[in-house]
């Protein structure tokens, strides 16, 4: 057996055998993607940068339930509600410390109106730290932009529900 | 005064021709390290630098540029002399070895007749531009590094001082550009075939490339010798690195693989110039340096010597006196006919 040992190390039958199968995959289809200009494909559940919604009249979802606020994990939600003129409770703030977010999903999760999502924007990189502290108005803009592709998103999801 | 002007004239060209030298081993390093970052890239079934330029290949000239615009931190308690002259000694070396190199029958800048103990003594002195390097970092991992890097050049130009002397014999002459022509008939790979494997794993220890790089572990080092250079001092090391590659990829070629001459010595195949074989075999031997890189994992240091002491050294002694009794016996040797 060690003789054979010898023999195998002698003649490099380890190295052609390593070297053939490395060669194989030289010629493989890569398994990585061309980042910046191609993307991978997202789940509909993926839990990217957050946005508020909106019903299609224009009035946004957000009750100020503040469950979302409650549920947070890492208390990066901070909302102050104030009744409206017309009666109904609206949110005057609604800030999400990005920097603080896990990312959990559970806010969106726990919202009864589907106000407060998880988008599949993931680029949100900022040159400063404050710009990552997002405001109601941040949010909202954010649910304007994502709106088509969030609400296929939810609906794609909602068998599952 | 007429003396005076014609040695002024023959300095231009010595001159002309080292930058003929000198600019084609550039490109050809750059192209080599991308072309290593390609492969390894490639066998992970990753792309490699591909953004940069055309397929990527301007990606080394910006890491380049890079470098150069850096800050050269020259630690505090590092001796700045040794420090700043290691990666000097490094470049002018692995580059001063090119001179002998004929890339085609007649085409070489000094065409010595001990071309091949030039090469040696020059790749020996390599050493010193590392372990001035880990002495002078003044710091225990380059240290280490050096003393690792001078350990193992020294146990493998051993053996490969012996596999030298198995191909002398068949050729009887040290000018490289007689070594290749020698080859006329056979390459040298095929009588000498373990020989030629000896050599080119020697080779990979000798430039420290994988799986051999235990100078630089980046697992065990940091970075070998090269830990506390920064910026341009850390290109002169790089690219006396690859230039040495490069080197022992030519002298693979030129011992074993029948320098300039083409495969088979028929019309289409002998009218292509002869650089353009000794490049293509040259590139080659680096896609199989590069190769190694990618599916062979990193010797332990006392494998390293192991394998270098008691494997090569009796091997290459073995194939020195079979060489020479068969060469004696069937009276081939040349001048004994």
């Amino acid at each position: 057996m060690r003789f054979l040992n010898l023999i195998k190390s002698f003649l490099l039958i380890d190295f052609i055998k390593a070297y053939l199968l490395a060669q194989k995959y030289f010629f493989k289809k890569k398994a990585t993607i061309n980042y910046p200009f191609e993307k991978g494909k997202l789940s509909p559940r993926f839990r990217g940068e957050h946005a508020l919604r909106r019903y299609p009249s224009g009035e946004e979802r957000c009750i100020g339930c503040k469950l979302c606020e409650a549920v947070c994990p890492a208390q990066a939600i901070t909302i102050e509600t104030e009744p409206r003129d017309d009666g109904t409770r609206r949110t005057t703030r609604y800030d999400i410390d990005m920097v603080k977010c896990i990312y959990c999903g559970l806010c969106e999760e726990s919202c009864p109106v589907d106000a407060i999502v998880q988008g599949p924007n993931f680029e949100f990189t900022t040159e400063t730290r404050k710009e990552l502290y997002y405001t109601k108005d941040k949010l909202l803009e954010n649910g304007d932009r994502w709106e088509t592709v969030i609400a296929e998103n939810l609906e794609a999801d909602s068998k599952y529900r | 005064m007429n003396v005076l002007q014609s040695n002024f004239f023959e300095l231009i060209t010595i001159i002309f021709y080292c930058i003929l030298i000198f600019v084609p081993l550039l490109v050809g390093v750059v192209l080599a390290l991308y072309a290593d970052r390609k492969i390894w890239a490639a066998v992970q079934k990753r792309r490699g630098p591909n953004v940069v330029g055309p397929f990527g290949l301007f990606q080394v000239p910006a890491d380049g540029l890079k470098f150069i615009f850096k800050e050269i931190i020259l630690p505090d308690s590092a001796d700045k002399t040794v420090f700043l002259i290691a990666p000097i000694i490094t470049l002018a070396l692995s580059i001063a070895a090119w001179a002998v190199i004929p890339v085609q029958a007649g085409v070489v800048l000094a065409n010595i007749n001990v071309g091949i103990l030039y090469i040696f003594a020059i790749s020996s002195l390599g050493v010193y531009g590392i372990l001035m390097a880990g002495w002078a970092s003044n710091s225990k991992y380059p240290f280490f590094g050096a003393l690792r890097s001078a350990a193992q050049m020294v146990s493998y130009e051993v053996s490969i001082g012996f596999v030298i002397v198995t191909v002398l014999m068949c050729v009887g002459s040290l000018n490289l550009s007689e070594i290749v022509l020698a080859q006329k008939n056979i390459w040298f790979f095929i009588p000498l075939f373990p020989m030629f494997i000896v050599f080119f794993i020697s080779a990979l220890a000798e430039t420290n490339r994988p799986p051999f790089d235990l100078p630089e572990a980046e697992s065990e080092l940091v970075a070998g010798y090269q830990t506390e250079y920064s910026g341009m001092p850390f290109v002169l090391f790089l690219f006396g690195e690859y230039i040495n590659i490069l080197l022992m990829c030519a002298m693979t070629t030129i011992l074993f693989l029948g320098g300039w001459l083409p495969p088979i010595d028929v019309y289409p195949l002998n009218s292509i110039p002869g650089f353009v074989w000794f490049i293509l075999k040259v590139t080659l031997v680096f896609y199989m340096f590069a190769m190694v890189k990618a599916f062979v994992p990193r010797y332990r240091y006392d494998q390293l010597m192991r394998l270098g002491w008691k494997v090569f050294l009796p091997l290459s002694l073995l194939a020195v006196v079979l060489t020479s009794s068969i060469l004696f016996f069937f009276k081939l040797a040349p001048g004994m006919s």
